[in-house]
């Protein structure tokens, strides 16, 4: 029996490991989808923004409440994961607590500082679950959160309550067949889970036996099959925010990257030497259209998304009722690459299947709403930039298909004829001196 | 007012202290321009050695570049970069934060390195430096202002205490908005939209800020921005409070107080 239960537990751990790997480099390979980009700038100072910010938390507390709650949840889930470990140990060897005898004292009060956490993390999961479906948050009920992206914020939530209820409920039958039989390790008494002995004190051994073992496996599988859940929830920020946080741009936020193709054009144009060594091998399109035409690092910020929203509860356009939502740019940008991802895994034309992330997912519309003001930027807790997305765009509707609105056609015709985006002689733009002299 | 040119001084052999970058609206848009020749009314006072471009100075190309068209903006830059190289400009000094931007953070890439000063932080260091002194002139003291946050110098270069050192020194009862610093709001006009017609939506983002302005109760709007100058002197307007309540930029403020 206990033989079975071990070969079950390799199988199925193998299975999870399996099926998460897969799905990584799905992942992977979609990200690599976009453009190479130049990670320049201090290394050490990428260090110490994912130091901050991922591990921190540190934008996470320009709202103290859900910060809060949020970091009891971080907190619990880096921790448990400890557990985690002698769970796969004692699966695989067939071992009940096997750290225990180790520790000793040192296993009561770990056990406990879990089982706190827990508990921690429990409330602060039930508190969630209210501010998205009582209390209604608003920047959870904007237009882009659909029912999928709605469901996934409630599923994780009702997975890690389900969890930490398993956890608790394995501890509490432990403790009393701890007193019944000496294969059950003395672990100490634990706080928060001899809270719910009384509901099981009077079963027989049997049915005590029976639900510690399925608390213990229904919380290891739930474990693994949360993990592969998440490579497909916006839950996948807990591994993505670390990488997203140090790639993150380093320049003032005003600055926006430079083409280096236009450089040479322009150079040759105004009869200046061009450096040729950035001429590229084929010219690609100018702007995006794509994500293809995206950096890998904007499209890992689209797996870095929580999907909380900061940004467009903050968005000057979003606010005064424009279509633009800054979190939308980031969820497409990641709907269009899962997308193309799984068309591409099923041999299917990709990038070629007749969309694009222009136009059938975001519209002009959208894009030319932007007033650039970095308000989503600056709000978003794990540095996602979704500006530099919309000027992507924009720089395609202008460039390749000379598509921005009349009146930006119009500013651009008079700052090449007149240098100066109204229509005034440039020979008067010095008048406003005279006007005094 | 004295405004002298960079190639009146180079033809005499002469290199100012500063570059005064006046920008396109501080030369063509008329309430801009009374910021500027504020503006040039302190440098004339405080005696300092400046110069503008005069016809020779172009759009830096920041409307092109954040609309998308990169090729226009390079064209922009790299012929302003050719003539602020040719007269061997070092330090320069903008009253436009969409100047100030693209000129500190962008033209270095394009071969165009300066040290680049915003006025709001210039002005606030004539003031510490004692250049500027304020003697309570010009009716301030006590007085509500509230100082709207442009998205350039704020967010995008974290230029935040400036500005609202500058109104401090004016004595006046600074009052913030519940939207500030970090999370104040665009006028609207960032991003190229200053060229063109709001897209759809319930309302317009000027009107959206000038109401939270005008919620602070005080009588004076300080702006650091041409383009936000005109957002929200609409937007006061559009609420019909521009009798009681002036939109004003920090230059305009200083220039008062010291009665000029
Ligand atoms: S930069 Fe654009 S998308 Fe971001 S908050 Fe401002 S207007 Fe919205
Ligand atoms: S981009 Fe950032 S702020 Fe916006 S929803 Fe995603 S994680 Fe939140």
């Amino acid at each position: 029996m206990a033989v079975l239960q071990q070969i079950v537990f390799i199988i199925t751990l193998a299975a999870a490991v399996f099926l998460i790997r897969k799905r990584v480099l799905r992942i992977r390979s979609n990200i690599r989808l976009g453009k190479d980009f130049e990670v320049t700038g201090d290394s050490g100072q990428r260090i110490k923004n994912t130091m901050l910010i991922a591990f921190g938390q540190q934008k996470m507390f320009k709202k103290f409440i859900p910060a809060f709650l949020h970091f009891f949840i971080y907190v619990g889930f880096l921790v448990i994961n400890l557990e985690v470990l002698e769970f796969v140990v004692d699966g695989a060897l067939g071992t009940h607590r096997v750290f225990a005898p180790y520790l000793g004292g040192l296993y009561n009060i770990l056990m406990n500082v879990f089982e706190f956490l827990a508990v921690a993390v429990l409330l602060a999961c039930v508190i969630f679950l209210l501010r998205r479906n009582v209390l209604k948050v608003a920047r959870f009920q904007s237009a882009e959160m659909t029912q999928w992206p709605r469901m996934d914020a409630n599923l994780i939530l009702v997975i890690e309550i389900v969890l930490m209820t398993a956890i608790l409920t394995m501890n509490a039958t432990d403790q009393i067949l701890q007193t019944r039989d000496d294969h059950y390790t003395a672990t100490g008494s634990l706080l928060f889970s001899s809270f719910i002995i009384p509901l099981f004190q009077n079963l027989n051994t049997t049915t005590l036996v029976f639900i510690e073992r399925f608390a213990w496996w229904f919380h290891i599988i739930g474990i693994l099959g949360f993990a592969l859940y998440v490579t497909y929830s916006k839950h996948l920020h807990i591994f993505m925010a670390f990488p997203n946080t140090y790639f993150a741009k380093l320049e003032p936020k005003g600055h926006i990257s430079n083409m280096p193709v236009v450089t040479n054009e322009v150079k040759s144009m105004l009869g200046l030497t061009a450096t040729p060594s950035v001429t590229p091998a084929e010219p690609g399109r100018f702007g995006a259209k794509d994500i293809n035409d995206l950096s890998w690092n904007n499209l890992m910020a689209a797996y870095s998304c929580t999907e909380c929203g900061r940004c467009t509860a903050e968005c000057p356009a979003n606010i005064t009722g424009k279509k633009l939502s800054p979190r939308k740019i980031m969820m497409d940008t990641r709907d269009r690459m899962e997308e193309v991802g799984k068309s591409l895994q099923a041999g299917g034309p990709g990038l070629n299947d007749g969309k694009t992330l222009l136009n059938d997912y975001i519209t002009k519309e959208e894009i030319n709403a932007c007033t650039s003001c970095n308000a989503c930027v600056e709000a978003c807790p794990v540095l996602i930039n979704p500006l530099e997305i919309i000027l992507e765009l924009r720089r395609y509707v202008a460039m390749e298909e000379s598509g921005s609105p009349a009146q930006w056609n119009s500013m651009f015709q008079n700052i090449e004829t007149s240098f100066a985006p109204w229509k005034f002689s440039s020979a008067d733009r010095f008048n406003w001196a005279k006007d005094e002299k | 007012m004295n405004v002298p040119t960079m190639a009146e001084l180079a033809a005499k052999g002469e290199s100012p202290e500063i570059l005064f970058w006046v920008g396109c609206s501080g030369s063509f848009d008329d309430r801009a321009k009374r910021v500027t020749k504020a503006f040039v009314k302190i440098l004339n006072v405080v005696g300092i050695k400046f110069a503008v471009l005069g016809t020779e100075e172009s759009c830096t190309g920041d409307p092109a570049r954040r609309a998308g068209n990169e090729f226009l903006f390079q064209m922009q830059a790299m012929s302003n970069i050719q003539v602020l190289n040719g007269y061997n400009i070092k330090k320069i000094v903008t009253a436009c934060p969409h100047c100030f931007n693209t000129i500190k953070n962008e033209y270095p890439e394009l071969g165009g390195t300066y040290e680049v000063i915003h006025h709001s932080t210039y002005l606030q260091q004539l003031i510490n430096e004692g250049k500027i002194k304020l003697t309570g002139g010009g009716g301030f003291k006590g007085k509500k202002i509230t100082y709207h946050d442009s998205c350039y110098l704020g967010r995008s270069n974290n230029i935040y205490e400036a500005p609202r050192e500058v109104l401090q020194a004016l004595d006046a009862d600074l009052v913030e908005m519940k939207r500030c610093r970090t999370t104040g709001l665009c006028c609207g006009a960032g991003g190229a939209q200053m060229f063109k017609e709001p897209e759809k939506g319930n309302k317009d983002i000027n009107v959206e800020r000038a109401e939270e302005a005008l919620l602070t109760g005080a009588s004076t709007i300080a702006v650091a921005c041409p383009f936000c100058m005109t957002m929200i002197t609409d937007g006061v307007k559009s609420k019909e409070k521009e009798a009681e309540v002036k939109v004003k930029d920090l230059a305009e403020l200083i220039a008062e107080a010291q009665g000029l």
